[in-house]
């Protein structure tokens, strides 16, 4: 009797979740049919023409839709690449600041940028990275430039991974301090006797200390090789770095959503999602093989 | 640590100076706004300002205070993160809790577990989300902003887990008792799990305060947009006609020093609650990240 009124009791707990999930990520899904359409607003779903795959295949004969992609891809590989390296740099030479009131300094000030929104840090950066900008006034004073910065397509890319390394690699270094804190401090004090001086150290004890955790997060990005960022290219792009800093996410907004092709901008984001799901599920198997990590 | 050599002090003194020139040069981006928000308009457009204000006055700030679109705009920011962070408090609670249960206790937990896993990986793309919302009639309706990610499935596993650890002895002194699940979580898993509320609070405050995108395309009426959308529409989409107040004033402030404060003021409430965000956050990702 008890058991049956706990199991209504969880149930009742956990209806009001499960009808938003339903209301707000399941019926979407049911909106995607929309990609096998020629949809019409005016029309709603259920009086659309069905086209088949055409909308597919149109997308794949886009010059534009494979350069998207190639951006995307590209972006944020360098982007993961670039933040893992820095993160895993800095927690290496911040474990070696033996003055700990520097160190929590230190956390403090690399850490705030995490925490703005990127509308907030594109404004602060096309300020700094315009023409008469800061960038641009310290690098005059070694002779170099003035390098328009968002407006070359050469360069936005760099500017896309730098700009995220800025906002995001102090925070990412926690997992890795993390887990050098957790390294027994009697392997350093035992190579110390044996006369290891600090590389050594780093080398041989906090680097394999540490090489679990940068196996996961490597292992979890692969996930993310669709996702470069479209908080933050929308907010820094313009049409002429469209073809090289245009990423599938931007890409779709601009034809779904302001040029109005649903079906088209649908189809696009469908073939993301399918995509996605097979790299998130190739990246949790990963994980667990090589990281025994479980997600519940 | 053993005995340590002057070499040994020479590199750990310059390890120290390079990351606090490191931390320094993060921040710099941040001083360059400030100065820039207090600085005068002609040295501005000059591009004259770098690290300290130059003709240093409060005009832009006197300006936002008497500019009511901004505060509109706050306000509604304000609204969506009460509102959102009370939504996102109760569910994660109420969905974490029979999550959190074994199969024994509560049968179909695994199925539900997987489905609310699948949602979160599940991402279906803009314009069938913008289509969704729209068939709902929520378009320029506070509820568009707070509804759709009123689940936080994220927080929802992190409570879940820290639930999971909580000592089952507790549990069963309180089931003795004859306590039934809202009372067990009433009574003993919510005061025990203060610092994982805490974090996920925080997740939702930041989370409601920064996001600006939603508020783009699901307010028609800029009246109704929240302050990133706002200042997105302002700063990036440069589109001045947005900043409200007297003509006059506005002739005599530049454009960039009156964005640069914008963009300041719209930093402050994540500034006041860094500590907190310091503390709180990097103990959720602990909990997130690396578990065993």
């Amino acid at each position: 009797m008890f058991k049956d009124s706990e199991r209504l009791a969880y149930y009742a707990m956990i209806l009001p979740g499960l009808l938003l999930l339903f209301a707000f990520t399941f019926v979407p899904l049911v909106y995607s049919v929309i990609a096998f359409q020629k949809f019409n607003p005016a029309l709603g779903v259920q009086g659309s023409p069905w086209v088949g795959l055409d909308n597919i295949l149109y997308m794949f004969s886009l010059r534009d839709a494979r350069q998207v992609f190639f951006n995307t891809v590209l972006i944020a590989t360098m982007k993961m690449a670039f933040v893992l390296v820095a993160a895993v740099t800095f927690a290496l030479l911040l474990n070696e600041v033996r003055f700990l009131r520097i160190q929590r300094s230190i956390q403090t000030m690399v850490y705030l940028p995490h925490f703005l929104s990127w509308v907030i840090l594109a404004g602060i950066l096309r300020t700094i990275l315009a023409r008469d900008g800061m960038m641009n006034d310290f690098l005059g004073l070694f002779g170099v430039g003035p390098i328009y910065f968002l407006g070359q397509p050469n360069i936005f890319p760099w500017v896309i991974v730098f700009s995220d390394v800025w906002k995001e690699f102090g925070f990412e270094a926690i997992v890795y301090l993390a887990a050098l804190t957790s390294i027994d401090p009697t392997l350093y004090e035992v190579a110390e006797l044996d006369g290891a001086n600090r590389v050594q150290k780093m080398r041989f004890i906090s680097i394999p200390g540490i090489a679990p955790v940068i196996v996961l997060v490597a292992c979890l990005s692969i996930g993310n090789v669709l996702n470069a960022g479209f908080d933050q290219i929308f907010n820094l792009y313009s049409p002429i770095v469209y073809s090289t800093g245009d990423i599938i996410d931007t890409y779709v907004y601009r034809i779904g959503l302001i040029q109005g092709q649903y079906s088209l901008g649908t189809a696009v984001g469908l073939f993301k999602t399918v995509v996605a799901l097979i790299l998130i599920g190739v990246s949790y198997w990963a994980a667990s093989k090589f990281a025994n990590y479980r997600i519940f | 640590m053993l005995h340590r050599n002057t070499t040994d002090r020479i590199v750990d003194y310059l390890i120290t100076a390079f990351l606090l020139l490191v931390g320094v040069t993060a921040l710099l981006p941040l001083v360059n706004t400030l100065a820039i928000s207090l600085s005068d308009k002609a040295a501005v457009s000059g591009g004259m300002v770098g690290l300290i204000p130059v003709g240093f006055n409060l005009d832009a700030y006197g300006f936002i205070l008497r500019d009511d679109k901004f505060w509109q705009a706050f306000g509604v920011s304000v609204l969506r993160v009460l509102l959102g962070g009370a939504l996102n408090f109760v569910l994660a609670v109420l969905t974490a809790f029979p999550l959190s249960r074994s199969v024994q206790r509560f049968p179909a937990r695994n199925v539900f577990m997987w489905l609310f896993v699948f949602g979160m990986i599940l991402n279906v793309g803009i314009v069938p989300w913008y289509l969704t919302i729209s068939g709902y009639r929520l378009l320029d309706s506070i509820w568009a902003l707070v509804l759709p990610g009123a689940v936080p499935i994220w927080s929802v596993i992190l409570l879940m887990n820290f639930f999971r650890s909580i000592p089952k002895e507790l549990d069963e002194a309180a089931r003795m008792d004859g306590a039934n699940p809202w009372q067990l979580l009433w009574s003993i898993y919510l005061p025990t799990s203060l610092p994982a509320l805490a974090t996920i609070t925080l997740f939702s405050i930041v989370g409601h305060w920064n996001s600006f995108f939603d508020g783009l395309i699901l307010m028609n009426n800029p009246d109704n947009y929240p302050l990133q959308t706002y200042i997105q529409q302002l700063v990036i989409a440069d589109r001045p006609a947005l900043h409200g107040g007297q003509a006059a004033l506005l002739a005599q402030l530049s454009n960039n020093t009156l964005n640069a404060a914008k963009l300041f003021v719209a930093m402050i409430p994540i500034l006041l609650v860094y500590p907190l965000l310091q503390r709180y956050f990097i103990r959720g990702i602990m909990l997130g990240a690396v578990k065993e």
